[in-house]
């Protein structure tokens, strides 16, 4: 492609995907909405980043800022730099990057039934997929590859399914149609944004599995956004917790679950229900609600609601815990925002949150 | 499909039967329970009491008032004579009355009128909804700017302003000021370029009016619109803005507009009563306002029922484009 041609030109590798230093804020009548800061984080073809956090994270705008959504609002605001093959799409134009969203670069959204418009049949939906990146290939040919697609993605009696409505849809097969519609033009780059929130538990793990058979066959890069850890415990490489539109702790899954830093990661561990518990033993919640994007807490967000906030004097209150190793008895690249010292979250994590999880 | 057409159109006749009932007994009952003589308001004030008793007799006054509905009812179906002695006078089917004030059978009488209603009312129609379309997408892709600003401030004052305004202001600029020729009724196939340029006045005016409302109808079903996740998804999909907003935006921004456009539609080819009366057009409104003025009661209940057949047939319409231009509809 020719576009990518003139970005070319730093001499250093770069990562297949990449985002660095990415922030989205929205201007509303309320205050300035700091959706999120200073997000970075990178990743390669045929690999899975799971991003996990509560709504209102930062999780899905991200996304969005990637796919370059937050341009038809004027009242978006993105920085920082967004880096797909060797083009950089932040400072790309409009028809830029629309030329690259749903064909390198496609989004499967959370519920199937509101994204599908429900005037036009999921056929033709994913044809004008298929025929917006292919011009010139005629509707036979288009309609043949829809068809294709919605067989691959385990649809029965694809042909027939074709004319059908959304709503004519279960829900699992809605989203395997939003699946069929995502990939039809063999993206690179695969955003799936909590692809199973809507679905029955069964359906989640015939989804998840899908998504994970396709990345195998087409070798996509994955970021699979959720707020369920199970799932990035599936299917993710990489892990990527966000609070208050922040990185908090990032690192491979292996790490992040062995041997998570961040009190919030802990509380998101301690949320999820367990068959191997015993039935009277509680959920751990994490306690309180997620803060207000317009009016972050001072020092770190998530300090309101952190059990050993206060441990370090006033710096939890004051000051912005940066990014940064996990120190010892971590694995490399295993990052975290806290102020403990890493031999304090060591011992909490082992003798107080590890029992309990 | 065929079972939602057949209970939709069971669902009309009923519905016209019963504003048969009620628009008949408004007519016929109330001059009774007020106390006044129907039988009055046809041979006038002085008429001596050997007339106002045939009147009574030929026009079934006497009968109760079931009895009465009936014969209007078969009537409609099978025409009607009424009788006193050897003085018959004959009403075809469909007969919806006859008004002995001007000496004609309802029925031709306002089908006569029908054209000119029909030519005021369907090219009003045409140009407030290309208008209302245009200035609501504009005013909703560019919402907060002087442009939607300016064009939502002319839309309240086109809501506002009642015709009677606008079509005198109309009549004084463009008739008495400018000099057009003043606007009236051609027959489009007499001569067409007369029926367009004497009707554009009243389009105009008429079309102001609903064109306004229809701005901000469109205004706000497409800010909805747009708001939707499958609006996002298309955007997602690579597709361009204008196929954003012209396909998928507009396909469900402007449905809900049916439902009102019909009904309005409706409404006005039952007679458009103040545009026909400001540009003397002798539509169904303009026999609607003469027949009120002079209690000529046949031609009242003639015209209610023809307004409220419109709006039946309309709705009927509506229901039935809705079982096209709405998959969802179908199943239910």
């Amino acid at each position: 492609m020719s576009i990518s041609s003139a970005s070319i030109g730093a001499s250093i590798q770069r990562p297949f995907f990449e985002v660095k230093d990415l922030n989205v804020r929205f201007e509303t009548d309320d205050g300035i909405v700091q959706a999120v800061t200073g997000s970075t984080f990178s990743l390669e073809k045929g690999k899975t980043l799971g991003i996990v956090g509560e709504s209102g994270s930062g999780k899905s705008v991200t996304s969005l800022a990637v796919l370059g959504l937050h341009r038809t609002r004027s009242n978006a605001k993105v920085t920082g730099e967004i880096w797909l093959d060797d083009q950089e799409l932040v400072t790309a134009t409009d028809e830029q990057v629309r030329k690259l969203r749903g064909g390198k670069m496609a989004m499967i959204f959370q519920d199937p039934l509101s994204a599908m418009h429900p005037y036009f049949t999921v056929g033709s939906q994913i044809v004008e997929a298929y025929s917006v990146h292919h011009p010139g290939v005629s509707k036979k040919v288009a309609r043949e590859r829809a068809i294709d697609m919605l067989a691959r993605v385990g649809i029965p009696q694809p042909e027939r399914r074709f004319n059908d409505y959304a709503h004519q849809f279960s829900g699992g097969m809605r989203q395997r149609a939003m699946i069929a519609m995502a990939l039809v033009n063999d993206p690179a780059l695969l955003i799936a944004d909590e692809p199973t929130t809507a679905l029955d538990v069964t359906v989640q793990a015939q989804i998840l599995d899908l998504i994970r058979d396709l990345q195998e066959e087409f070798g996509s890069a994955v970021i699979m956004i959720t707020h369920d850890l199970g799932v990035v415990a599936e299917l993710a490489d990489d892990v990527l917790v966000m609070y208050g539109g922040k990185v908090i702790e990032k690192g491979s899954a292996l790490d992040v679950f062995r041997t998570p830093q961040h009190p919030y990661t802990w509380g998101l561990l301690g949320s999820m229900p367990r068959l191997d518990r015993d039935v009277r033993d509680r959920l751990t919640p994490v306690k309180g609600t997620p803060p207000s994007l317009i009016n972050l807490p001072d020092g770190c967000a998530f300090n309101p609601r952190c059990p050993y906030a206060g441990r370090n004097g006033r710096r939890s209150f004051t000051e912005v815990p940066v990014l940064r190793d996990g120190g010892p008895g971590t694995g490399a690249g295993h990052l975290v925002a806290c102020h403990l010292p890493a031999e304090d979250r060591t011992k909490i994590f082992q003798q107080e949150v590890l029992p309990n999880l | 499909m065929l079972a939602y057409i057949i209970r939709r159109l069971i669902n009309a006749v009923v519905t016209l039967i019963v504003v048969t009932f009620v628009t008949f007994c408004v007519f016929f009952l109330v001059p009774k329970l007020t106390g006044s003589d129907p039988a009055l308001l046809y041979v006038g004030k002085q008429a001596d009491p050997v007339a106002l008793a045939g009147i009574r007799e030929k026009f079934g006054f006497n009968d109760p008032l079931i009895v009465q509905y009936g014969k209007f009812l078969k009537g409609i179906v099978a025409g009607r004579d009424y009788v006193t002695g050897a003085d018959v006078t004959h009403c075809s089917a469909p007969c919806l009355g006859y008004s002995f004030k001007n000496s004609q059978e309802v029925w031709p009488l306002l089908i006569h009128a029908l054209p000119v209603t029909f030519s005021l009312a369907l090219g009003a129609a045409v140009l407030w909804v290309l208008m209302g379309v245009f200035f609501g997408v504009v005013s909703a892709l560019r919402r907060g700017s002087i442009w939607d600003r300016s064009a939502m401030t002319v839309a309240l004052a086109g809501v506002s302003l009642p015709i009677y305004f606008t079509g005198l202001l109309s009549l004084s600029i463009f008739v008495y000021w400018l000099g057009f020729a003043n606007p009236g009724y051609t027959p489009f196939f007499d001569n067409p370029w007369q029926w367009f340029t004497g009707l554009l006045l009243p389009w105009i005016t008429l079309a102001f009016l609903f064109a306004a409302t229809y701005a901000r109808l469109t205004r706000a079903n497409m800010l909805e619109t747009l708001g939707e996740d499958y609006i996002r998804t298309a955007r997602a999909k690579g597709l361009r803005e204008r196929t954003v907003i012209g396909k998928h935006g507009l396909r469900s921004g402007l449905t809900p507009l049916v439902t009102v456009f019909g009904l309005d539609l409706g409404a006005l080819l039952g007679g458009a009563i103040l545009t026909e009366a400001v540009y003397n057009l002798r539509g169904l409104g303009y026999f609607a306002l003469n027949s009120i003025r002079s209690s000529d009661l046949p031609i009242i209940l003639g015209v209610t029922l023809f307004a409220a057949g419109f709006i039946v047939i309309m709705n009927l319409i509506v229901d039935l484009l809705y079982g096209v231009i709405d998959p969802r509809v179908r199943l239910g």
